[in-house]
């Protein structure tokens, strides 16, 4: 495809590996990247092991970015120590309020939440349209009459500090990495991860065992939201520009984020940890092709659709893997079985 | 000793010329980052033909970015330009000036332009360009209400802000000034892609009894369709529409950015990186009202919209939205 | 009492509504139907985009809007085929490989269309079909009975798929692989050959919704659909698998979008709750299926790849 287009398409590849992971600046951009990804991810694993299939994460984050903006807004005055984990929380609560309301409706309402989470997407990016044109506007751009949909430059305070001077990965690639690793621990050695998995597993089982279940699904979709939710505050506050901004697009900013996160999951197995190197690899390709646009000058569509070619030949490729893991056994059971199920149908 | 000087002063002064003349010549690395596609007949296009028009008589080496609608996308983007040695990098959408202003201060070396945008942010290696598309609405405004046999307008705008909401204060206010009992109905349908909702909104106005439309942004080809069904009139902006629909296209104002591209850059070469700001208007010819001579006004229509060309060039018209 | 131009503006809303909802219905219903069948496909809306990119391209060489639609389903049919190697032969996580045929058909529609178009071109759309005696009716005329050809299509595809799903072997058989593949299996019948078919038949009709719009609106665009094949995919749970269920939906937000668009044209919403309003099609779908609920159950085996033997 990309040498129809005029470039060498070994060097294209070439470029975008390197643009991802060949220099420490690379590196960083890819990690930065990835944060969403990754604190989709993990929400993602947790509502999928609750049988619960969370499709809202771009309504979550923005959500919890529009919590954590107002709230950094309201409070400029204080120290970083202070403000940066309140922001975080401030986005963790919105995108849990935005989630746990598709968990009600599942559980109360018996709202699909594959329904509820798709239309409250377009909700949430609409609510923060009218907030960004609105109340939510940046002075400045009203003086000066263009009216620009962005708020106004966050207090200092609440910049992620930058790990390494001159790179753009900051602080929020530590928090996802923590996330990550607490729901783990979460999922398999707290008591509310296991009911939530128990309820995964199997309805009727956990209401026996009294777990309730309609408790667990709102918890699970809220956790979800929450994770989501953080992952729109750090794409805030960790921004380029340092405020809230929108591109008018279906998804705000977040870059179709809320969605990839699903794939990051799910090529992770749905494990938290898994999540981190799966997210690492989504991050790099989203970060090589945008050098690859730059580099062979080919349009950005190009690169979308690299990119799903790219994530539809490895999902596809797990089953040559998993042949290859399994050889002899599996075949050894197709055969048996095939002749039980034909000796015992037709 | 004195041959001596003279030589030198010759040699001196053919130097100057020559590297003068190479200035000229030298090759302008310019980069454009911009949020939809190339070829959308609207916003990026615009620019991109714009910096087309310049390459005719200059030499640049251009590179596009397009589609980055993601915000920071774009700031890697112009961030990696900047990196890269590039010596203009035109930041061609409102939403990336945030990040803009964090990006510029550390590249002193590279001149950044942002449009559409009123602000520098007081750096000097910052401009800002803009286009007065109220002007272009207010005649249009004028030449609707002037043709309007039903008394009655409509605009499909995607969301009320920047160019959009100029634009069609434009066209509200020029409408209103040439009969003020004109019915202009506004419509901003909360998007800026959503085609099929767009050409609803146009058979909404329709219905409502508007024969004479108008609207911006890039979903706004669904409306011109819905238009052209019923034989409504149509008004474009930002690009020439008039392929889209040359039955009903009336006239396009039409952004003809390479009339202060060319100004940057000679600033440039003047050595001056940025803290201007730059507007594309009618008087300055980077606003062109183009007709569809296929198209059969009727008597007075065209004269109205002229007059109001004029007035708003010379000054007397100054109220455009 | 309602004066004829308030008349005149709820018929023509509610003919508004019937448009705006065919896309949805047929996207949906492709949906619906494999979905039926156990398998999930996300990628609907990049199917879309492929079978609106190629009617278009279709109606702009050769002019003639039959092509254009044939082009849009022979698209959809063909991607069906390849989506139903990978998630059936191949097993791959279904979630996954449908959101890599989204960003593949996103970024292959939107490439295409730039190399091969360039500078958009307008394509003509459908006439509106006039019915002999049904169009001229007063009211129920104009919003009912003067739509184009793919409205009538798409509602009408509508008790089809119910008659098939509810009472051939067909249907039977692909309601029993839906629940419960294994037992399907056990009684002769082909897991694979079922889910290829509704997997192809499903894709085929996103397709021809893909080419529905396009032609439609008269032109292409990149993501031209926006976000429209999520939008059917959530109509299928709204619509609980069933065809009237889908219907019903598609009905619903595509009537909600219209009456927001008037009221939008006749200042009854200000321009500074304009995005409240547009909020107003998702709310009210939420809405409807909380105050209509009914215990309904997903196809048990929705998103499992089938594995003979375990």
């Amino acid at each position: 495809m990309l040498a129809s287009l005029g470039a060498n398409p070994f060097s294209g590849y070439a470029t975008m590996f390197k643009a991802a992971f060949g220099s420490l600046d690379g590196i960083s951009n890819t990690s930065v990247k990835s944060i969403p990804l990754l604190l989709v991810g993990v929400g993602i694993c947790i509502a999928f092991r609750a049988n619960v299939v969370n499709i809202g994460g771009e309504g979550q984050m923005v959500m919890g970015a529009l919590f954590a903006t107002s709230l950094a807004l309201a409070l400029p005055g204080l120290p970083s120590l202070i403000l940066i984990p309140l922001v975080l929380m401030a986005g963790a609560i919105g995108g849990a309020i935005w989630g746990g309301i598709s968990g009600a409706l599942k559980a109360y309402f018996n709202v699909s939440e594959i329904l509820s989470t798709i239309m409250l997407n377009i909700v949430a990016v609409q609510f923060m349209n009218f907030l960004l044109r609105g109340p939510l506007i940046d002075p400045g751009e009203l003086e000066r009459g263009t009216r620009i949909p962005q708020t106004a430059r966050l207090p200092e305070s609440t910049d992620l500090p930058i790990l390494l001077e001159g790179l753009r990965m900051h602080l929020g690639f530590v928090v996802a990495l923590l996330v990550a690793i607490a729901a783990y621990f979460l999922l398999w050695r707290t008591s509310i991860g296991f009911r939530l998995r128990s309820v995964g597993h199997s309805r009727e089982a956990a209401r026996y065992a009294g777990i309730s279940v309609q408790k667990n699904i709102v918890g699970a979709l809220a956790l979800s939201g929450a994770m989501a939710g953080i992952a729109g505050a750090i794409l805030v506050f960790g921004s380029e520009s340092h405020r809230m901004v929108t591109d008018g697009s279906s998804t705000g900013f977040t870059g179709s984020a809320g969605f990839n996160g699903i794939v990051v999951a799910l090529l992770a197995g749905l494990h938290p940890l898994w999540s981190i190197p799966s997210a690492m690899l989504f991050g790099g390709m989203l970060v090589g092709a945008n050098a690859l646009q730059r580099a062979a000058q080919v349009p950005s569509a190009l690169i979308i659709a690299l990119n799903g070619l790219i994530v539809v030949f490895v999902v596809s490729s797990e089953y040559f893997r998993k042949r290859s893991l399994q050889a002899g056994r599996v075949d050894a059971l197709e055969t048996e079985n095939v002749s039980e199920a034909r000796g015992g149908g037709s | 000793m004195r041959k001596l000087k003279l030589v030198m002063l010759t040699l001196i002064s053919f130097v100057f010329l020559y590297s003068s003349l190479m200035a000229a010549d030298k090759t302008l690395r310019v980069a454009i980052v911009a949020p939809s596609a190339s070829n959308d007949l609207a916003f990026t296009q615009s620019i991109v033909d714009g910096i087309k028009a310049i390459q005719k008589n200059r030499n640049i080496e251009l590179a596009i970015t397009d589609g980055t609608f993601i915000v920071e996308d774009a700031a890697a983007a112009i961030r990696d330009y900047a990196k890269q040695g590039y010596d203009l990098v035109l930041a061609h959408g409102s939403q990336y000036g945030g990040s803009l202003k964090e990006i510029a201060p550390d590249f002193p070396n590279t001149a950044f332009a942002w449009g559409t945008s009123a602000d520098t942010f007081g750096l000097s290696n910052v401009s800002s360009y803009e286009a007065a598309s109220d002007e272009g609405g207010y005649v249009m405004g004028v030449m609707a209400a002037a043709m309007s046999r039903r008394g009655s307008v409509g605009v499909i705008g995607p969301i009320e802000v920047g160019d959009a909401k100029l634009y069609v204060d434009g066209f509200i206010a020029g409408a209103k000034a040439r009969r003020s009992s004109i019915r202009a109905n506004v419509n901003y349908i909360g998007s800026f892609s959503d085609v099929a909702l767009a050409a609803e909104a146009a058979r909404a106005h329709m219905a409502a009894g508007a024969d004479v439309l108008t609207g911006t942004a890039q979903m706004v080809v669904g409306a011109i369709g819905a238009a052209r069904a019923k034989r409504a009139a149509w008004f474009g902006t930002q690009a020439n529409q008039t392929e889209l629909a040359p039955e009903i296209v009336v006239a396009s104002q039409v952004y003809k950015w390479e009339v202060i591209l060319s100004q940057i850059i000679a600033d440039l070469d003047n050595g001056i990186k940025g803290g201007k700001m730059y507007e594309i208007n009618l008087k300055n010819g980077g606003l062109v009202i183009e007709f569809n001579d296929a198209y059969n006004l009727p008597d007075g229509v065209k004269q109205a919209g002229l007059q109001a060309i004029a007035e708003i060039k010379n000054g007397s018209i100054t109220k455009t939205h | 009492m309602i004066d004829s131009f308030t008349l005149m503006i709820i018929v023509a809303t509610i003919a508004s509504g019937i448009r705006l909802a065919t896309p949805f219905l047929l996207a949906s219903l492709g949906e619906a139907l494999g979905q039926r069948s156990g398998v999930l496909n996300l990628g609907v809306d990049g199917v879309m985009l492929i079978g609106a990119f190629g009617a278009y391209y279709a109606v702009l060489t050769t002019n003639n809007l039959f092509y254009g639609l044939v082009v849009g389903i022979g698209l959809g049919l063909l991607i069906g085929v390849f989506y139903s190697f990978i998630t059936i032969n191949l097993r791959a996580e279904q979630g996954v490989s449908g959101i890599g045929i989204y960003l593949f058909g996103l970024g292959m529609s939107d490439l295409l269309f730039q190399k091969l178009v360039g500078t958009p071109r307008p394509i003509l759309p459908f006439m509106p079909l006039d019915i002999p005696f049904l169009s001229q009716l007063p009211i129920l005329g104009e919003m009912l009975f003067q739509h184009s050809l793919i409205v009538y299509l798409a509602f009408g595809l509508v008790p089809i798929m119910s008659y098939v799903l509810k009472h051939t072997t067909y249907g039977l058989n692909v309601r029993a692989i839906g629940e419960n593949p294994e037992a399907a299996d056990s009684l002769g019948v082909s897991v694979l050959a079922v889910r290829y078919s509704t997997l192809i038949i499903g894709n085929g009709l996103a397709g021809l919704a893909g080419a529905a719009l396009a032609i439609e609106m008269g032109i292409f665009q990149q993501n031209l659909t926006n976000a429209m094949g999520f939008i059917a995919i959530a109509l299928v749970y709204f619509g609980a698998w069933s065809p009237k269920g889908v219907m019903i939906g598609s009905l619903v937000f595509g009537l909600v979008q219209a009456i927001v668009l008037q009221f939008k044209t006749f200042g009854i919403i200000p321009r500074s709750a304009s995005d409240l309003a547009a909020m107003a099609p998702a709310i009210i779908t939420i809405l409807a299926l909380v105050i209509v609920a009914k215990r309904f159950r997903q196809p048990a085996a929705l998103t499992k790849p089938y594995v003979r033997g375990g």
